[in-house]
């Protein structure tokens, strides 16, 4: 080979090295407004890495079926997977996500720096133990959304202060918030007939039980004996969460608009967008567009946490991880980009984005409560966060949650008590299947 | 070169083929050459039909969860039993009965009627069988979302009209969200999509039918309510019960337009049986379970559409 050659041969190498490197990557996650925020995000890491993304986004309702079907198949559409909570046992169990333990220690990423409820919610399993599958992705929680244009008007207030005897201000408790939703329900506000609020009751994914929880929680409602793993009995159907399950079915009777027998997140943003409603459920990711809505934002909403009960203050947990699905053939590209993702000024771009973060550095910033007018109540909601069955058989025990709240809450059938019999009945063979039991 | 009648296929086959090969098809038997034809067909039909459903059998007495590493087992009619002893299984057979009996009632009421009236000679006949076809065009699941808003208490049309002839508060009752209401919510939009269908077929039923009969009828002094019984009736018959049977089978498999209706509720009281198979196959994974469940629905489904086929047999031969 003459020396000229051996130059080239070089050259050609230095020039090709980068481009097989560059690899494409895609991404799956829900279709809603934070995957548009990371789109944008994502572009700072195709420009320092050379690799190019892709997202292949699935509306809500669709999300679990479509990606629990990829994953189920072993399919390589997503190299990296923003998947809900709740799929993390599955993800581990039935080897669908990559192990990070070894990736973090290596890059010294430490769960340390993330709030330790989306550690344990988002990318723990077995939960409490320092065995993570993900990187928490973005934080959420469901909270309140309320119309503080409406809460402030003076005969509004005066006619709440003679009806409740107190003022109509932010509720403190779900007996409050209640009694406000009461007063609104059907009320004539700028000649429109009004409702006092939209709850989740959505039957076909999981809706009504991201919306139940709120009140089942607060009313002294358990998973499980928290000293006999899988005990159910006294717990699921303890005489608070009779009295929480009630509860929720009577703020459906009384204080929902028409027609909302199977509303969950669009739903639920859309009444109250068009003014429908003065109050709503909805995990706290909507805040950023209520905020910005020509209609209803700026000044005119307020947020909430989630009110306490008789038995506690819990919200139920949203938000998701970041995984590395494990049947992906470009891994290294996409445990690069979790590297990227999870540096602090990464993260705090993306709360300015529109995306929560869950790194410390970004939300006990001290000016982060004041970033935002939703920010403090999102700090506030993460502190009081509870999360659903994280089991691999989540699918199955969630799906049988639907059936029998909605049973009770929407169609009116049987009895609280009932309802939360049955359940047991259902998780009781569901464990059995599993092993469990 | 034309093919002497003697000719057997064989001999046709390997005149239009490379002498090696004809002189190996002309050895084959008549009865062999179609096997050969056959034979992909029959292929095709053992792989996508007859070994799916018997590996489904096979799956039905396991406990095999396709999203799961784990061994599978053998638990006999375990499945089996659950499934009928299982309330909530029934309560979705009973939906599903429910909507069977009554889409299929009154379609076949409906569509009948419509078919003998356009079947009677008028101006703009043809424009007016067009517009009562154009549901049964559109997509269910188009057909399914539109009602949702027709359904809307608040701004639904189907809520105005009947306030209008009830004086009822249109947002006092909603279509889809109650539990008396949902079960004929699904009925009428299945009846408003499907029956121009059962009409098409009644429509050709009628047409079959020789004018000379009637005028034949005519002459016997026959009244227009004598001949409507014993000659529009009885010819249309044989249509009219394969109409059923077509519709029989397309909603006992019913599944797109109810789940984009009600997704199954309130409750499960409009949870078809397809729907329920559906969220147990594919969104609990219970393989093995809802195997047995498919099993079973497709042993009632060829039970009574064989009966079901047998009597329409027995009109057509009277």
């Amino acid at each position: 080979m003459t020396r000229n050659a051996l130059w080239a041969a070089t050259a050609l190498t230095a020039l090709a090295a980068p481009a097989a490197m560059a690899e494409e990557l895609t991404l799956c996650w829900a279709a809603w407004d934070p995957a548009n925020a990371l789109v944008e995000l994502s572009k700072e890491f195709e420009a320092e890495s050379g690799h190019t993304m892709r997202f292949e986004f699935v509306p809500w309702p669709n999300f679990a079926d479509r990606m629990l079907n990829e994953l189920n198949s072993r399919g390589q559409l997503c190299d990296l997977l923003i998947g809900d909570s709740q799929w993390i046992g599955g993800g581990a169990e039935n080897g669908h996500y990559v192990k990070l333990n070894d990736f973090f220690d290596a890059e010294g990423i430490s769960m340390d720096d993330f709030i330790p409820a989306t550690v344990t919610g988002y990318a723990e399993w077995p939960k409490g133990t320092p065995n993570y599958w993900a990187l928490p992705a973005f934080g959420d929680v469901v909270g309140w959304t309320y119309r503080k244009d409406w809460f402030e008007r003076p005969e509004l207030q005066a006619a709440f202060a003679e009806a409740y005897g107190r003022d109509l201000a932010v509720p403190q408790s779900l007996a409050e918030l209640k009694d406000i939703a009461e007063f609104f329900q059907g009320r004539e506000i700028d000649g429109t007939t009004v409702y006092g609020a939209s709850i989740y009751t959505e039957r076909g994914s999981e809706g009504v039980t991201m919306g139940v929880t709120n009140a089942l929680y607060n009313f002294g409602f358990q998973y499980e004996n928290p000293d006999a793993p899988y005990e159910l009995e006294g717990y699921v159907n303890s005489p608070g969460a009779v009295a929480g399950l009630e509860f929720y079915k009577s703020l459906y009777d009384c204080c929902t608009p028409p027609g909302s027998s199977n509303w969950y997140m669009s739903e639920s943003v859309d009444a109250y967008k068009s003014g429908q409603v003065a109050m709503q459920m909805n995990f706290a990711f909507i805040w950023p567009g209520v905020h910005a809505d020509p209609n209803v934002g700026g000044d005119k909403s307020g947020y909430f946490p989630n009110p306490q009960g008789p038995a506690g203050h819990y919200a139920q947990l949203g938000g998701q991880g970041i995984s590395v699905v494990s049947y992906s053939d470009s891994q290294d590209a996409a445990l690069q980009y979790i590297k990227w993702f999870a540096q602090p000024d990464v993260q705090s771009k993306w709360w300015n984005l529109g995306g929560y973060s869950a790194l410390r550095a970004v939300v006990e910033d001290p000016d982060f409560a004041t970033s935002q007018p939703y920010a403090q109540t999102f700090l506030d909601s993460m502190a009081i966060v509870k999360d659903f069955w994280a089991e691999p058989a989540y699918a199955e025990l969630l799906l049988a949650m639907q059936d029998r709240v909605h049973t009770y809450v929407i169609a009116g059938q049987g009895t609280a008590q009932e309802a939360l019999d049955m359940l047991i009945e259902d998780w009781t063979e569901t464990f059995e299947d599993e092993g469990k039991l | 070169m034309t093919d002497t009648p003697a000719a057997t296929p064989a001999d046709r086959l390997a005149r239009a083929t490379p002498p090696r090969v004809a002189r190996k098809i002309r050895g084959l038997s008549d009865r062999a050459i179609a096997w050969i034809f056959v034979a992909p067909t029959i292929f095709l039909l053992l792989a996508v039909n007859i070994f799916p459903l018997i590996w489904t059998i096979n799956l039905s007495f396991t406990n095999f969860r396709a999203n799961r590493n784990r061994e599978v087992e053998y638990i006999g009619f375990r499945n089996y039993e659950r499934i009928l002893t299982d309330s909530d299984i029934w309560l979705t057979m009973q939906a599903t009965a429910h909507f069977l009996f009554w889409t299929i009632l009154i379609q076949v009421l409906i569509g009948f009627t419509l078919a003998w009236l356009i079947n009677r000679k008028f101006r703009g006949n043809d424009l007016w069988t067009t517009i009562i076809v154009l549901p049964m065009m559109l997509s269910p699941a188009v057909v399914g979302n539109f009602w949702t808003f027709l359904y809307q208490p608040q701004i639904g049309l189907f809520n105005y009209v009947v306030s209008f002839f009830t004086g009822a508060d249109p947002s006092s009752f909603s279509m889809i969200g109650q539990v008396n209401l949902a079960p004929w919510a699904i009925v009428i939009v299945d009846t408003w999509m499907w029956t121009p269908f059962i009409m098409l077929i009644c429509l050709a039923g009628l047409r079959s039918i020789p004018d000379y009969i009637y005028e034949a009828a005519e002459v016997d002094r026959a009244s227009p309510w004598r001949q409507f019984w014993t000659i529009t009736v009885p010819m249309a018959l044989p249509f009219l019960m394969l109409a059923v049977l077509f519709r029989g089978i397309e909603n006992f498999k019913m599944f797109d337009l109810v789940v984009q209706l009600t997704g199954g509720g309130p409750g499960s009281v409009t949870e078809l049986t397809s729907i329920n198979l559906k969220r147990e196959a594919f969104e609990k994974w219970r393989t093995g379970y809802a195997s047995a469940y498919a099993v079973i629905l497709f042993v009632t489904v060829f039970g009574l559409a064989s009966i079901y086929v047998k009597a329409l047999n027995k009109v057509k031969e009277r």
